[in-house]
């Protein structure tokens, strides 16, 4: 049963919020043990919150567009006396004082949080292996990784936990879990959603976005946390978005480029696989079909946005991690004195990839090191900014894959970095220049597995990339069936 | 020992530069909603932003930018758009382990002080930062590294700072507490702070370093901190360019480093040395968006500035010829306005100035009114009161006894009743009852001459209770012994 089907059920009073819980908890209760998508889940705080809706049905008030819809929430957004840990040592048993504003907006609209779900440490990761408690598996095929750093959440809503879950993506982590695991995934444009209450990562960079099966449930959720908010400084003050009108407006009319560089072309980015670039080729074909335009385009510093994106991202994160000193919160390894106390904390609460990164951007900032790495990315991202938005004079959209993949086994990339960073590659880009981008699923890999694709646009162009979204939805060849 | 001694040799020159910190007194702290307001209980005025939490997000406080950028217009600065930065370092009293300051873009920048004796004092910038909480260290000796524990209050985290950096442009201890005193007095006029150094509201940190006499060159300087009031910060730097001057006598030199102003032992002691200092790691704050004032905002600041102490000095100064302190003293206790009135109403200026600044050193002296005061000074002027009985008519006037009036005043006193043939007629008498005294009055003994003008002037202001003009009764004395 869709979210949209739930949400109707129940605010119709044909089924009860409390029983549609009853029965995502006992398919966790069942499932769980295997997949790991949850850190916590928080069963008696979802059968009150159900209950709740089930009160306003029964007194006639509004429960909300999403009444008695259950969610699971990356656990690195903060939620009232429920524990965020980040999937991390360092944070664990810390329960936040207050909800994050995306958290309180979809309580607000009667939907129900049913856990926190797993995440590469901190959200530093592709493959959700980087948690301090265990890997999530991929529910599609378990000896395969979710994706990441979302994989929780991408997991809970495969696996039929919930029909909708909140992710942060950074440089790809809702997307790229979303087309491991066949599900729609939607990193809204930097600012559109406020990041109040999300354990920052790469604050520059940071999004949170939403999961579901279908573009009208994921439209659905963005309307509800989308919008304004004072807490965020960085938030655009704009309302929030109406998607759900425009999901049948169709492609008619519209321009769709390939961005080359992106998928295969002329300069390509390599390591993309061929079965991942003939779906991304049938996607632009079937929006031709419908009506659309599409034509060949260039960006050419997409290509170099994995290098500035590993100096801006690791930069942000080196300073905004420092807070877990263990003064305050979390874990504190006890030491002789305040600074050695510090060290033992860090030491032993953060994962190796957690350090990597932090040393990656402590040097890249450091006095004499800043022009050549932090301040040339800078420059990058000025340079991707310029010439998306020459290319959006043109076209309305652009399509390309969006991992190069599809989900790789466990354990596949742990050795290298390197080789786990690549996944990124075709995500990072609308990150760096905070445009929103969206992956849908579009047929399935020679390994049978669904492969994503993803449509970009500029700044605020969720509407159109909704209505483009709807179209590939419908033109997708069917669920679990080899195009 | 001597700690120190009061100047420096003719061949050395003192070279000296102020860190100003001031505590803005807006109502809530720089980047939430807190109260601005000291509290004895530790940690009561704290939110998840100002202790850091992990997923709050800081917004500015616009108020605190207002008054940071009126500081600037007063002390002649450009106002630019600006930039908040992080500056990384780990310290238990950092809630996020980076202070949000400025950096390479500040709000205020290239301004001057000019002192009361028109010395100018170039100002290099004054920029916008969050304050720290404050640490106590318990066991040990007290310090961070030999503590046997901690305690940290956040109640300070997170006011509002203005760092006012000067050039190194003050040559003399006395130029170095003017400048402090100024910068107090405009802080006052343009109600931004309380400036009180006793209460931490205003801290004054000084870059101390000599040279020899006739050189520009700068030599290295010692930063010294923990200055707890102005004639400490003379101290300090005596006792610190002293210290550099035997070095160098030495064959010796100071090395750069912060030094700790021990104010009980008069000495300072090095801290830490800025050789091995933390490299900061500045850049931008991502969490805040730049600051861009607009023309028409700098333009409502300069027209609601009030007229600052130098050039209330200045309008008075050119009315009288007072020394320059008693300019300072009227305009630092805001009695410029009141002896202005009494100027333009016709009073005389010098004695206008001199008789506040020695009579009118009350808290409230509001009843007095400028025609009172011009009226007081005229009737002292036309010798209807004396000196004595001017100064006991402005006090009972400041005390608003017979309405402020001084006539009413004196004529409750009966001060004006003296006229001066009343005076000759008791001077004759006296010559009459003391022959013996009388002679050795106008004998050529000037030693006996002066005794016996003593005796009296005294036996006058007895009979009269003082009411007596001193001037007229020497006056007197003179014209009966030339007679």
């Amino acid at each position: 049963m869709s979210a949209l089907d739930i949400a109707a059920a129940v605010r119709s009073g044909e089924r009860s919020a409390v029983d549609v819980i009853d029965e995502h908890l006992a398919r966790i209760d069942a499932g769980d043990g295997e997949i790991h998508a949850f850190n916590l889940v928080t069963a008696d705080a979802a059968r009150e919150a159900a209950a709740a809706v089930d009160a306003a049905v029964a007194a006639g008030e509004d429960p909300g567009p999403l009444a008695g819809v259950p969610i699971a929430i990356k656990d690195n957004m903060c939620t009232t006396g429920v524990a965020t840990t980040c999937s991390s040592k360092i944070l664990e048993g810390w329960e936040p004082p207050y909800d994050a504003t995306a958290i309180q907006r979809v309580r607000a609209s009667g939907a129900v949080m049913v856990g926190k779900t797993n995440l590469d440490e901190f959200a530093m990761g592709s493959s959700t292996e980087n948690s301090a408690f265990g890997p999530t598996l991929n529910p599609l095929d378990t000896s395969r990784v979710p994706g990441g750093s979302s994989g929780g959440s991408a997991a809970a809503v495969a696996a039929d936990f919930a029909p909708l879950s909140l992710g942060s993506d950074t440089g790809g982590s809702i997307r790229q879990p979303a087309a491991f695991c066949g599900l729609v995934g939607m990193k809204p444009t930097y600012g559109a959603v406020s990041r109040y209450g999300l354990i920052a990562f790469g604050s520059s960079l940071d999004q949170i976005g939403p999961f579901s099966k279908t573009v009208a449930e994921s439209a659905a959720l963005l309307e509800v946390i989308g919008g304004h908010d004072p807490l965020d400084s960085t938030s655009i003050d704009q309302p929030a978005f109406d998607l759900s009108s425009v999901l049948d407006r169709g492609v008619e009319g519209m321009r769709i480029g390939i961005l080359r560089e992106l998928s295969g072309g002329e300069g390509s980015v390599e390591g993309l696989s061929a079965d991942v670039l003939a779906r991304t080729n049938d996607a632009a074909a079937a929006l031709e079909a419908a009506g659309a335009t599409v034509v060949d385009v260039s960006v050419p510093s997409s290509t170099l946005g994995l290098s500035a994106y590993y100096l801006v991202a690791p930069a942000e994160a080196s300073s905004n991690l420092s807070r877990f000193d263990g003064v305050r919160y979390g874990l504190r390894v006890d030491a002789p004195t305040t600074g050695e106390m510090m060290t033992a904390t860090r030491t032993a609460g953060f994962g190796p990839e957690v350090k990597r990164r932090i040393m990656l951007g402590t040097y890249a900032l450091s006095a004499g090191y800043y022009d050549a790495f932090y301040g040339k990315a800078l420059k990058v991202r000025t340079m991707m900014l310029d010439e998306f938005a020459s290319v959006y004079a043109d076209v309305d959209l652009l399509l390309t894959p969006t991992a190069p993949t599809t989900a790789f086994p466990l354990g596949d990339r742990t050795a290298d970095p390197m080789t786990m960073y690549v996944n990124d590659v075709c995500t990072i880009p609308s990150n760096l220049v905070g445009h929103p981008a969206i992956s849908v699923p579009f047929g399935v890999g020679d390994d049978g597995l669904p492969v994503g694709v993803q449509l970009l646009g500029p700044a605020l162009s969720e509407p159109t990339i909704y209505q483009a979204a709807a179209a590939l939805e419908a033109a997708a060849p069917g669920e679990g069936s080899p195009s | 020992m001597s700690v120190h001694e009061p100047s420096l040799p003719d061949e050395w020159e003192l070279v000296v530069g102020l860190e100003v910190h001031v505590e803005l007194h807006t109502a809530t702290k720089l980047f939430c909603g807190c109260p601005n307001v000291f509290s004895h209980e530790p940690n009561t005025n704290v939110c998840p932003t100002c202790v850091g939490l992990p997923g709050s997000l800081p917004v500015m406080n616009e108020k605190a930018v207002e008054f940071a950028m009126r500081l600037g217009r007063a002390l002649g600065c450009d106002v630019h758009p600006s930039v908040m930065a992080r500056k990384n370092y780990f310290y238990p009293d950092m809630a996020k382990d980076f202070q949000t300051t400025q950096y390479d873009q500040p709000t205020n920048a290239d301004g001057e002080l000019a002192l009361a004796d028109s010395t100018v004092v170039g100002i290099e910038r004054a920029h916008i930062e969050e304050d720290a909480g404050k640490t106590t260290h318990v066991g040990g000796g007290g310090r961070i590294n030999d503590a046997t524990y901690s305690l940290v209050d956040y109640n300070r985290a997170g006011v509002p700072l203005v760092e006012i950096v000067s050039r190194p442009d003050i040559r003399t201890v006395e130029h170095a507490k003017a400048y402090v005193s100024e910068l107090r007095e405009i802080l006052l006029a343009i109600d931004v702070s309380d400036a009180k150094m006793e209460e931490g509201s205003m801290r004054v940190d000084a870059n101390v370093s000599v040279r020899p006499m006739g050189s520009d060159e700068l030599r290295t300087r010692c930063e010294l901190k923990n200055i707890n009031s102005v004639r400490s910060l003379g101290r300090a730097i005596e006792y610190e360019a002293r210290r550099h001057v035997d070095l160098y006598a030495n064959g010796e030199a100071p090395r750069q480093e912060t030094r700790h102003w021990d104010e009980e032992g008069g000495r300072s002691t090095a801290g830490r040395s800025k050789e091995d200092a933390d490299d900061y790691r500045y850049f931008q704050e991502p969490d805040l968006v730049p600051l861009a004032p607009t023309p028409e905002q700098i333009a409502e600041i300069d027209a609601s500035m009030p007229v600052l102490p130098a050039a209330r000095r200045a309008r008075l100064g050119e009315l009288s010829s007072v020394a320059d302190e008693v300019l300072v003293t009227v305009v630092e206790r805001g009695q410029d306005a009141l002896a202005l009135g009494a100027i333009e109403a016709g009073a005389d200026a010098d004695k206008v100035l001199t008789r506040i600044q020695n009579d009118l050193a009350v808290d409230d002296w509001s009843a007095v009114t400028s025609e009172s005061l011009a009226t007081l000074i005229q009737m002292e002027t036309d010798g209807e009161l004396t000196a004595t009985q001017a100064k006991q008519v402005l006090g009972e006037m400041a005390a608003g006894e017979h309405g402020g009036d001084p006539k009413a005043i004196a004529a409750g006193h009966g001060f004006e009743a003296m006229e001066s043939d009343e005076l000759e007629t008791l001077v004759d008498q006296l010559i009459a009852d003391n022959p013996d005294e009388w002679s050795r009055f106008v004998g050529d003994d000037d030693g006996d001459r002066k005794k016996m003008q003593g005796f009296f002037t005294g036996q006058i202001m007895k009979a009269t209770k003082g009411q007596a003009d001193g001037r007229a009764v020497a006056q007197l004395l003179a014209q009966k012994s030339a007679g």
